[in-house]
Parts: structure tokens; sequence; C-alpha cells
């Protein structure tokens, strides 16, 4: 491990210290500052454009795979910039794990898709117990039991992003991210997701991008809420900011900012 | 006012008939040159076909009553096909993983992407004439001139472009979403694109790399410069070394020669090698319908 001489508070895994992010001259979000809990659910919310599925994004570093995005600030994790040069991202992604806006299961079996992940983390266990476990944290045990040798592909769009859950849990991250999980997927499935979320915190922190404001309240403990202003030089151009984090009680009950309560009364987005 | 009712006289829908039946008559003429000379070669050659043909060697034309049979050729064919597949495929597949998920769309890519173009346009005598000077005329491989190995390498030439075209455009359909699935659980790229992308565009580049090996097979001009032609059995592996026959060349000789024996194996010849590369077309096809319906699972 690489260590770093930056204190954090215990109770912090992490955390962004000034963080800007650029695809290219185009600027996405500037200057963050945001601690996150350990065992917390905490949401970003904030209208179209501000950059919150790019903070999320750059917090296991799978900003790396978009080309030209670049990130200035740093990002602590476990006492580590993960940004620094000497990082392995993949192994960033293993302790970091991340579910995505559309269910993308693998084009394996049920069990496959699971075993996959904790297999290439040399899990050396009992496999068809981490299947079950993992299958049972993320809610699908139950409905999927009777045909593990079934194709991903064959289950429903909430089955499938509750089967991308277990297979993220599978290999045993300390964070869970989640980009909009629930955007493609019915109110049922979205309330068992909830459901799962709640189970989960128990063991993982958790970091959600929601447009759904009504979900940030069912689900977090804490909220921050991502806007968009324009370029100082006003060419047009928009760059995100984190406009306000607090509990989520106290966002959504008594915001400090006044485009906070726009936002969340639902006057703008 | 104009009746609503449709109108034959109307030049507008006098032209609108008039082109609709020029293009089909269009059509229909770009399909008969395909549809006469396989049922020309059917003809010719299907009655030519017997237990030995498959089995002997072929007579020195002079012989008027009996030429033998294509046995050393269809397995010169053979080999020299696989030759080119081994040499061709591994390079292929592997650049185009380059191209599709390593390459960032840079000028090195982009300069791959146009030779590899240039490569599909260059005529295949070229190639042939490219492994003559490097290899045949040199003498490099051992001590040996014209030999089936060299009919291999200049046939790969040949295979590479489409190899790895179908690879990059087969690695490309696969959508992002499942690379970052694997790179999510924390796979390396390696690991991505060895066990998630590549078994997921298998079918397509399988497809590719069949075209590939379909229109290596019937090449003339490149084996005339490099594995020239031999009656003779292949009875071992020293014999990669020696001049080899093949179908296209086999066609190419005994086509030209006088005697009418020759002329009938040729038929013969091309009756056996239109069929297989007709059959390997068909199964490609078949492997991209199957492509298609399996996408999602």
């Amino acid at each position: 491990m690489i260590k770093t001489n930056k204190k954090t508070p215990k109770n912090i895994i992490l955390s962004l210290e000034n963080v800007s992010i650029s695809y290219g001259t185009f600027e996405a979000v500037r200057n963050v500052f945001c601690n996150f809990k350990k065992g917390n659910i905490t949401s970003l919310i904030g209208p179209s454009g501000c950059g919150k599925s790019t903070v999320l994004r750059s917090l296991n570093r799978m900003n790396d795979l978009i080309p030209n995005c670049s990130l200035k600030g740093t990002v602590l994790f476990d006492g580590t910039n993960i940004y620094d040069k000497r990082v392995d991202p993949v192994e960033v992604r293993r302790r970091i794990g991340m579910v995505f806006q559309q269910p993308n299961p693998f084009p394996k079996s049920i069990y496959e898709n699971i075993a996959f992940g904790a297999r290439i983390n040399g899990f050396t266990g009992d496999m068809d117990e981490l299947v079950e476990s993992s299958l049972r944290k993320a809610a699908l045990w139950d409905e999927c039991k009777d045909k593990l040798n079934d194709s991903g592909y064959s289950l429903s769009g909430g089955q499938q992003q509750r089967l991308c859950i277990a297979r993220t849990i599978a290999i045993e991250p300390e964070i869970i991210l989640m980009d909009e999980p629930c955007s493609a997927l019915d109110p049922i499935s979205t309330l068992k997701i909830e459901e799962t979320m709640h189970e989960l915190k128990k063991n993982y922190t958790i970091i959600i991008v929601t447009h759904n404001m009504q979900q940030a309240l069912r689900v977090s403990d804490m909220t921050a809420f991502f806007n968009a202003i324009e370029y100082e030089d006003g060419d047009g151009g928009k760059v995100g900011y984190l406009a306000e984090f607090n509990s989520t009680k106290k966002i959504f009950n008594s915001p400090k900012e006044k485009t906070t309560q726009e936002y969340i009364s639902g006057k703008f987005g | 006012m104009n009746s609503l009712y449709y109108q034959k006289r109307l030049s507008r829908n006098i032209g609108d008939k008039f082109f609709t039946s020029l293009s089909v008559i269009c059509a229909l003429i770009a399909i008969l040159p395909l549809i006469f000379l396989v049922t020309y070669i059917l003809i010719k050659g299907g009655s030519q076909i017997t237990p030995e043909l498959f089995a002997l060697e072929p007579n020195p034309p002079g012989d008027d009553l009996d030429a033998g049979g294509i046995n050393p050729a269809l397995i010169g064919t053979l080999i020299i096909t696989t030759i080119a597949s081994i040499i061709a495929i591994p390079v292929g597949v592997g650049g185009g993983i380059y191209l599709a998920e390593y390459s960032k769309g840079g000028a090195f890519s982009r300069f791959i992407r146009f030779g590899v173009n240039v490569l599909a346009g260059v005529p295949s005598i070229i190639a042939g004439v490219f492994i003559y000077a490097l290899i045949v005329s040199t003498k490099i491989l051992f001590g040996s001139m014209y030999s089936g190995l060299a009919g291999g390498m200049a046939l790969s030439i040949l295979m590479l472009p489409t190899v790895i075209k179908t690879t990059d455009e087969g690695l490309k359909l696969v959508p992002n979403e499942l690379r970052y699935a694997s790179l999510g659980v924390g796979a390396s790229m390696y690991t991505t694109i060895l066990k998630v992308t590549l078994p997921s565009a298998f079918r397509s580049i399988a497809t590719g790399v069949v075209l590939g090996i379909a229109r290596a097979a019937g090449e003339t001009a490149p084996l005339i410069f490099t594995a020239l032609f031999s009656y003779y059995y292949i009875t071992g592996f020293g014999d990669l070394f020696y001049e080899m026959g093949s179908l296209a060349v086999l066609i190419y000789n005994f086509a030209l020669e006088p005697y009418d024996a020759q002329n009938k194996l040729a038929w013969a010849a091309s009756f056996i090698l239109v069929l297989s590369i007709l059959s390997v077309n068909i199964f490609s096809r078949i492997l991209a319908a199957f492509t298609e319906k399996t996408k999602r699972v």
C-alpha cells in the first residue's frame, strides 16, 4: 500500500479535496470538496449536466476509460490518493465496486456472472456458497435459485440490476458506487433495489447518483446537491459544482442555499 | 381538381414504372454471371467426378487416355490454406484487438487502419511477387525455393486485411457497458478482452476468418510465384519445402493443355474448388445469422 501523510478522520472512508474534472478542454466539475462517511448511503443529486455522474465515476477511476478525461485535485481513499501515479486502477476498482445505469450482466450464466469477478480476484473459498450469499444479499436468491445456469439475460430488467449488485457484492468491495441504478427500472423493481440497499448498508458504504429526489430522501443518510453555473467568461458553457452537502434531512427540510430549495421543490431540473 | 385515384398515364407514374423495371433488370443482369458460371461448372465438372479423382496423382500431359486425379492438388490447397491461416489468424486477430481495444484513435492506429485498407486492395499477384522476391529467389527457407510454405505466406498476406478488419469491427460491436462491467469488478484489461469481449465477438470474428480463408483458397496468381505446382503425392512433412500443387494452379495449368483429358481434369478441379468455396461462404452466412439471433443471450 502507498501511504500518504495526509490524515483523515476515522469515519471518513473517501474524501474529495479540490477536485476538478475536465473532458479535453471542457471543464465538467470544479473545486469539489466532499467527505463520504463509512457505512452511510450518500446520494448525489442535481440537474442534468452538473457533473454528478462524472464525480461518481472518478471515485473508482472509471473515468480513465473515457478518452481525454483528466482530474485535478486529490481523491483520498484509505489514506491514499487514488490518482497517484503509482496506484493501480484495477486494484482501486476491486475495492470500490460499481453498479451502472443500464443493467449490464455478462453474457454468461447467472452463476458465472457472480463467479467471474470473484475468481479473477483470487477467491479460493466455496464458490457455491459465495454465489448464494451474494444473491441473498441482493435479494435475488429466491427468484433465481432454481435457474443458476440460465443466461443472465433471461432475467427481467430489475432482476438483472440486482444480479449486477450481487456481482459487485461478490468481490467484497468496501464502497459500492451506483450510477442511477433504477432509472431503467419499473417502480416495483426500484423498491426492491432500495430494500436491497438498506440491507447492504450494514456492511458497505454506498454512494448513489439519482435523478429521483424521493429516492434520495428514502434511501440516503447524506445528500450532496450539485448544480451547474455558466462560465465566468460567458460563452454559454456550464460547469458543475457542489452546491450543498449535508444530511438528507437538512437538505430536504431546511436547505441553506436558495438553489437547493428551488431544485428539490421542482422549480428547475 | 385532380382525381384521387391512381392514374397510369401521368408522366410521374410512367417514369416511376420505367425506373422500377430498369433497376430490376439491372439486378437480374448482375446475378446472371454467377448463375451461369455455377451451372456451367456444375454441368461440365460434375460429370467428371469419380472416386479415383480424389485418390490419384495427375498424369503428365501427353497421355490423352487418362489424366489421373487431383489428390495432390486438393491436399496441397488444404495445406497451403492452413499455413496461411496459421500465420494470418493470430496476427490479424491480435492487430484487430489492438485497433479496437487498446488504441485511442491516435495517428498510429489511423495509420494502421489506412494500411490495412491499402493491403486489402493490393492485387494478389503483387503478394506473390513480393514473397517470390523475399523468400523464393533468396532461398532463405533452408535453401528451398518454390515451396508450400512460401505459398502459404503469400496467401496469408491476402487473408490478413480481412481478419484484422472483421476483428476490429466485431469488437467494436461489443457494447461498452460490457467492458465497464468487467473492469468495474476489478478485471484487468487483458482479462476483460480474453474473457468478456473476445467471446462476445467470437462469432463475427469467426465469420470474417472463414471468408478470408475462402478468398485465399481460390487464389492462383500468388501461388504461381511461390508454390508452383507438383504432380506427386504429398507424403510427409518435408514436402512443405518443395513445390506443392494446388487446385487453382492445377486448373490454370491443365485448362491450357491441348489434351482433352487434362481439360476435363481442370473442369473437375474447378467443380471441387467452386463447391468448397461456395460451401465455406454459406457456412459463414449461417455463422453470421447465428450471431444475430444469439446476440442477447
